[in-house]
């Protein structure tokens, strides 16, 4: 990879300011940044480190009862803390590996939005708010697409703040060289309304499938959805799985993730 | 260039580093110990798992200068200094859990890091802790083996000599 500075700042407030380099970055575990800056396909002219940042760091419960998991806080450390939200700790134990887990963090994953993630299809079936260094971001106006979303430049991810549902589950195929979802859906039951999320199959990234929301939120179980699956157009067709796979795979997962969820 | 110090192995170690000086080239070019493995550079394959403050990661994918200040532990740290084996190497000797060997070091450290939050794993959770471990020679059998007697079990049952 090309090189670059490095800074490791201590506080959010440093660290927004070093990003005002030009070409500045922000590095969460790195687990994804890295190996894409070795295949030279981002150049930063600078790193800045978000694991120093204690306040970035951890879970709590918030005054509304809201899990509140730090912008930097590990998927190891969700998986295993997490416990109010069995869906989402879940979600967070069945990422890569241990050793991946270990580094990767939430913030990082939901800034780089990669269609084939975990995080966006958790927190988007959550309705959560994202919290940067500027702002609070609904989920439904947070992912924007493929690597695409609401941050602008140099903003930080400082905190996600989860409604915990009364049932979740998570059900990921996963697509085993790189363990990234083929398709992964979450499913979360409100008290006003079942919210399902989907990753991997579409290529405009993380959507919600209304259809099967609404059914759902009448009927709380598998056979509500038995015979719907979404529409296979604009669902990403390649070398590990047609549309019409996908559209197959959101189909059987959903049910799987209600029948796990009650 | 910045000088980066570590605590590798329970001594204080310091070199130079760029910004993309990853933590397996730091540990293998500039402190010598070649024992971590790069197999493919791209956190697949875990040939380079070392513990950092504790916890395993993958070398390959950690900046040497995330590691600035931390205690890192490497194969080379895991014998005795006389040379005798702990008890984990002993067992994947005893069982014949290595073929080339080139996957060892990082299947060790991670079995390492598995043992130490799960004194007694069953042997799905030691094939599932294993995932982000691959041995080019495809010998599992044994390493999972290895890794149940190691933690003290009866591994008459498990797979095939």
């Amino acid at each position: 990879m090309y090189n670059f500075d490095f800074e490791k700042p201590s506080t959010i407030a440093d660290a927004v300011s070093a990003l005002g380099t030009e070409d500045a970055q922000a590095l969460g575990g790195g687990q994804t940044l890295l190996p894409t800056m070795k295949q030279r396909l981002a150049s930063p002219s600078k790193l800045v480190s978000l694991k120093g940042i204690a306040e970035m760091q951890g879970i709590c419960t918030g005054d509304d009862g809201a899990l509140c998991i730090g912008g930097a806080t590990t998927h190891a450390d969700v998986a295993a803390g997490a416990g109010a939200y069995a869906g989402l700790a879940g979600l967070a134990a069945g990422i890569g590996d241990p050793a991946v887990r270990a580094r990767g963090t939430i913030g990082g994953s939901l800034a780089n939005n990669d269609p084939a993630a975990c995080y966006p299809a958790g927190a988007l079936a959550s309705g959560a708010t994202i919290v940067t260094n500027a702002r609070e971001i609904a989920a439904d106006d947070y992912f924007q697409g493929m690597f695409t979303t609401a941050l602008e430049e140099g903003e930080i991810i400082t905190e996600v703040r989860f409604p915990v549902p009364e049932a979740s589950n998570y059900q990921k195929f996963e697509q085993p060289a790189s363990r990234f979802a083929l398709v992964g859906v979450f499913v979360a039951k409100y008290a006003d309304g079942v919210r399902v999320a989907v990753t991997g199959a579409s290529e405009d990234g993380v959507f919600r499938w209304s259809e099967a929301e609404a059914a759902l939120s009448g009927n709380f179980s598998a056979d509500a959805v038995a015979d719907m699956a979404p529409s296979a157009d604009g669902l990403i067709s390649d070398l590990h799985g047609s549309a019409a796979y996908r559209a197959h795979l959101v189909s059987v997962l959903t049910r799987r993730a209600v029948a796990a969820a009650n | 260039m910045s000088q980066v110090t570590m605590t590798v192995n329970g001594k204080e170690m310091s070199g130079d580093a760029e910004g993309r000086t990853l933590l397996s080239q730091f540990l293998r070019e500039t402190l010598g110990l070649t024992g971590t493995h790069v197999g493919c550079d791209t956190s697949q394959c875990g040939a380079c798992v070392v513990h950092v403050d504790g916890v395993a990661v993958k070398a390959c994918t950690m900046l040497a200068m995330e590691a600035d200040g931390a205690s890192v532990d490497t194969i080379e740290g895991q014998a005795a200094p006389d040379g005798t084996l702990n008890a984990l190497q002993q067992a994947f000797q005893d069982h014949h859990g290595l073929q080339c060997g080139f996957c060892t070091p990082g299947m060790i450290m991670s079995a390492a890091d598995l043992l130490k939050n799960n004194p007694k794993p069953t042997e799905a959770e030691v094939r599932h802790h294993l995932e982000g471990n691959i041995c080019r020679c495809t010998g599992y059998h044994n390493i999972v083996k290895a890794i149940m007697a190691a933690s003290g079990q009866d591994v008459s049952s498990i797979a095939a000599e």
